[in-house]
């Protein structure tokens, strides 16, 4: 009996160093590629680190579903009206011509786009579904640049791991990885259902990312930052919503 | 052990989602579904947001952020269990020698017989202190292969870069909204399981069952026999 539980002692410490070590090796692997998200500390980050690197192993390529036309909402929710805004104000009064994209950070060539610019990419349409957090989803086809094509003309560093985006609307900023970011479906939308991006639903500018939930889906951005590193964007967290409690990766 | 980390996450679960539901108390089929659209029920609550017409002149505490990220760690760790719990029972056997009805008790009447000496209130035998009955055996097993997987899908379902990969999740469903619906009412269902299950260890001796549980010993009461 007495050897039995030497034995088994002895297989346990192997067992646990190994496990430890195996553990250790996983986490450095994850950081290697990319699999730990800017929110993984605190009580939540091991359910958000799974989640996370389970999504990217097995849909960093793959497509969001797109509906057939038939499938569009007739009456999509806009879950808001206008940032209320003075600086907003004064760019809808004016038809949006001043707008301004600014792309800078880790890019060769730093760029400041007007909506007219960014027409003039090659535009893409795409008819996805927005869903919320909160549960409830529409479908609707949305126009526009995708995000990789202006990233392209603006070089991205090989460094590069994330894409920051900011709002007008101060409290609303966000931030998608290289996966994300290079992905065929997210746009730099101007347009929804055949006319302009309207105001509530993000008009003139909404970064819209279909395979995540409504909220990564940022309206009015005017300001684009490619980083190596979220530590130094707010709390370090990754965007604004994990510091309201709201997860960073919103792929579920 | 897996018992009792499965009661910790479904409780986890149970309340976290009760707390997402409450941010958007109306249910849907098909595809899409918004408060533009016509709810196929709509649970008599107050919603935590605003931009919900529920009826009532009140909007409850927002909880979803934790609530959400809660939700889906203790979905990680009911899943781990369960994987665990599976293997492990396919490997030593508790899967066919106790779970599986044994080949005599695959008939109505031995269903019938265990209902009748339930709704009769026999007290339980000696063989029911090791075992479990064909009646348990099936509500398990149920629960096990049939609620537990459908209640993963549909979470899965719900999910917009899961269904990029596997669109298929989705639309077997009838679509995304389809998919919260039978989430709520598996949820219900689980529930409901717990409930009964939780009546009967307690009608049955919730001591000895309790202890029989932690020592894995059974135990045949005294005041019983």
């Amino acid at each position: 009996m007495k050897n039995m539980s030497r034995r088994k002692l002895v297989m346990t410490g192997f067992a646990a160093t190994a496990g430890l070590a195996g553990a250790g090796v996983a986490v450095r692997l994850a950081e290697r590629y990319g699999l730990i998200p800017p929110d993984h500390g605190g009580l939540y980050g091991p359910g958000e680190t799974l989640t996370y690197a389970a999504q990217r192993l097995l849909t960093s390529h793959s497509l969001a579903r797109e509906f057939p036309r038939s499938m569009i909402s007739k009456d999509p929710f806009a879950n808001a009206t206008a940032p209320a805004n003075a600086l907003f104000k004064q760019h809808q009064a004016n038809g949006f011509q001043e707008w301004r994209l600014m792309i800078d950070g880790m890019v060769a060539h730093p760029m400041s786009l007007s909506l007219a610019d960014l027409k003039a990419f090659p535009v893409r349409n795409q008819i996805t579904e927005v869903a919320c957090e909160e549960g409830w989803s529409y479908i609707a086809e949305w126009i526009g640049t995708p995000l990789a094509e202006v990233l392209h003309v603006a070089g991205v560093l090989p460094q590069a791991r994330y894409i920051a985006y900011f709002s007008i609307d101060k409290d609303w900023w966000d931030s998608i990885d290289m996966a994300d970011a290079l992905h065929p479906q997210t746009l730099l939308t101007l347009g929804m259902n055949d006319g302009d991006l309207p105001v509530p639903f993000g008009g003139p500018l909404r970064l819209r990312v279909p395979r995540q939930l409504g909220y990564k889906s940022v309206k009015y951005v005017t300001h684009l930052t490619v980083t190596d590193s979220m530590k130094n964007f707010g709390k370090g967290l990754g965007s604004a919503s994990p510091e309201g409690g709201y997860a960073w990766y919103a792929g579920i | 052990m897996t018992h009792w980390l499965t009661v910790v996450c479904f409780v986890l679960l149970l309340v976290t989602g009760a707390e997402i539901v409450i941010s958007h108390p109306r249910f849907y089929w098909g595809e899409v579904g918004n408060v533009m659209t016509r709810p196929l029920f709509t649970l008599p609550i107050p919603a935590s947001r605003d931009t919900v017409p529920t009826g009532y002149h009140f909007v409850m505490p927002d909880q979803n952020g934790w609530s959400r990220y809660l939700h889906f760690q203790a979905a990680w760790l009911a899943v781990l269990t369960g994987l665990f719990y599976g293997v492990s029972s396919l490997w030593n056997g508790h899967f066919r020698r106790d779970l599986l009805p044994a080949r005599a008790d695959r008939t109505v009447r031995a269903f019938w017989n265990v209902i009748a000496s339930y709704v009769r209130r026999v007290p339980a035998g000696d063989a029911d202190a090791h075992s479990y009955n064909p009646v348990q055996r099936v509500a398990y097993l149920s629960v096990i292969l049939v609620l537990f997987p459908l209640v993963i899908w549909t979470g899965l379902a719900m999910s917009p870069a899961f269904t990029s990969a596997v669109p298929v999740a989705a639309s077997a469903l009838g679509g995304r909204q389809s998919a919260r619906t039978i989430h709520f009412f598996v949820s219900g269902a689980l529930l409901l399981f717990v409930v009964v299950h939780v009546a009967m260890v307690m009608v049955s001796g919730f001591k000895s069952r309790m202890r029989a549980m932690v020592t894995g010993r059974g135990v045949v009461d005294k005041e019983r026999v």
